[in-house]
């Protein structure tokens, strides 16, 4: 059995903790301890029902911290030690894991970590390492977690919006060190969207396969950004994109346009072209339009600008531009790319130069000071 | 494009709050550097050389520096921190078949850096507050240095999702 699909069955096994009295904190624990012992057991014997298997290692676990935890307190358990499997294991309370790992009371970072631990099963040595912060202060940060939601009810309904964010800002983060969290974050929002009939999910899920088709594309060999426009599009894995506008489409129909559908359906549409030059970019703009009107996001205006200056051309788009805040981020490096269509070398290149040391990543300033630095060279003729 | 009914209540907001200088993406966390400085930082209000402190005030001060580190790992904001030896070398690279060249220390060159702590945050402001605590620890006559720290936002992953 491979990691991911032991990984699946985290949030079942942990809901059945929790509804055979144990409280989220220590399922949680107890579940990863079995986990571990998964891992070192598996490999030679494996279990004929991995769920099962699981459910009663970690509830075994469980009952073992909460005697030494009653031991040091001279409470008594009051858990039962022997539960009757009954119907309510059936259930899949998997969606309530959600919610409660993304509970607003969280801040972002703190839901992030809690639900890759709960919800993803990742062990929090990985989570650290994929944070790029020390083991230590990843630990502390998923037991303060779960300190924040330890009273709130298990069986509370929650908002989809907020696991969503959570779900958008792990694909978000990209790609660094063992764990793949664009990756991850696809397997959750998927295992979501199986649970859930809400079109943002569908919408997010479609989003982040349609940027994830684009992936090898989107570094070159030599780790260098490769912008859209230059990608080589043969590297798109087009089984992603045809499953992302399946997912879109399907959202789409049923009439209730969010945020995330809007993103997808931009998305769709550069995938859509077989050449930079064949993207439709009057409709880009319409659904830009749709994601400004949506969530008046600044950012969504200055994407926006960059869509007009290539439907309407870059006077236009420069226009669009001008009546943004001009200390919004990229908004500098959008400047430069349309004067540079314009055909104002002197002026992309100063703004060229201008954006690098803005940059708030490392490839995307040496991708911008690279801009800079082919503008002069062609100026000095 | 037709009429659709917007779900409003569903769309989480992007983050569009000011982080701090350059900071473009919506992510979780973000890391900081925070710099002290032997020289080259504007002087403390309470500009006391620590030779000058008594032996209680240093005790005071080292406890101060251990307490914030471990306070830090606490809250999950902690990555790592160093002190630095004020002795420094220049070095350069001097052809092909050469030993390097060194040089210094200067002793009138403008920036001395004394140590570091990286932390992990939520936010800009936060990763202030905290510059601004490790500011206050205390110095000569036990009152807080008012040191000067510089704040320095690391270069992060490029976010996948640009369009």
């Amino acid at each position: 059995m491979n990691e991911s699909l032991l990984r699946e069955l985290v949030p079942t096994v942990i809901s059945i903790l929790v509804r055979r009295g144990a409280d989220f904190a220590a399922a949680e624990d107890a579940v990863q301890d079995a986990l571990i012992e998964a891992v070192r057991v598996w490999q030679d014997d494996p279990p004929r029902d991995p769920k099962g298997w699981l459910v009663t290692v970690a509830w075994r676990k469980f009952l073992d911290a909460a005697r030494a935890d009653t031991s040091r307190r001279h409470r008594e358990v009051r858990v039962e030690t022997e539960p009757e499997p009954g119907q309510s294991e059936a259930a899949d309370d998997t969606l309530q894991l959600y919610f409660l790992c993304a509970h607003p009371s969280l801040t972002p970072a703190s839901a992030v970590a809690l639900t890759l631990r709960a919800v993803g099963g990742l062990t929090t040595r990985q989570i650290a390492q994929a944070y790029l912060v020390p083991e230590a202060t990843m630990a502390q940060r998923i037991s303060r977690a779960k300190r924040t939601v330890s009273s709130v009810r298990f069986n509370q309904p929650g908002d989809v919006a907020t696991v969503l964010r959570v779900l958008y800002l792990v694909f978000n983060e990209g790609y660094s060190g063992d764990v793949d969290l664009a990756a991850e974050a696809i397997r959750l929002t998927r295992q979501l969207a199986a649970r859930t009939h809400h079109e943002e999910v569908a919408g997010l899920l479609a989003l982040m396969l349609l940027h994830h088709a684009r992936r090898p594309a989107r570094t070159a060999p030599d780790g260098n950004l490769v912008p859209l426009a230059e990608q080589d599009r043969g590297l798109w894995d087009t089984r992603l994109i045809a499953e992302g506008v399946d997912v879109l489409q399907a959202a789409l129909a049923r009439d209730r346009l969010g945020e995330f559908q809007a993103q997808a359906a931009v998305a769709a549409l550069h995938a859509d072209a077989l050449t930079a030059e064949e993207t439709d970019w009057v409709q880009i703009v319409e659904w830009y339009d749709e994601l400004v009107r949506l969530t008046g996001s600044p950012v969504a205006r200055l994407n926006r600008a960059v869509a007009v200056g290539e439907a309407d051309g870059p006077r236009a788009g420069l226009a669009a531009l001008a009546e943004l805040d001009p200390s919004l981020p990229r908004h500098t490096a959008a400047a430069a790319y349309l004067h540079e269509r314009d055909g104002d070398l002197v002026t992309a290149a100063r703004f060229y130069a201008e954006a690098a040391r803005s940059a708030s990543s490392l490839p995307e300033r040496d991708h911008l000071t690279r801009q800079a630095a082919r503008l002069n060279a062609k100026l000095r003729g | 494009m037709g009429c659709r009914e917007p779900a409003r209540g569903s769309v989480p907001a992007v983050n569009t709050g000011h982080n701090g200088p350059y900071r473009t993406k919506e992510n979780t966390m973000a890391k900081y550097l925070l710099l002290k400085h032997y020289r080259g930082a504007p002087a403390a209000v309470n500009d006391v050389p620590m030779d000058q402190w008594t032996p209680e005030e240093l005790t005071a001060h080292i406890q101060y520096m251990r307490d914030f580190a471990a306070r830090l790992e606490d809250t999950g904001e902690f990555v790592d921190g160093q002190a630095l030896s004020p002795e420094g070398t220049f070095v350069r690279y001097d052809g092909e078949g050469r030993p390097p060249v060194t040089d210094g220390p200067f002793a009138e060159t403008k920036d001395l850096i004394a140590g570091w702590m990286v932390i992990d945050v939520d936010t800009y402001e936060r990763a202030l507050e905290l510059a601004a605590e490790l500011s206050a620890a205390p110095g000569a006559g036990g009152k807080p240095i008012h040191e000067w720290l510089e704040v320095r936002p690391f270069l992060a992953e490029p976010p996948t999702v640009t369009e």
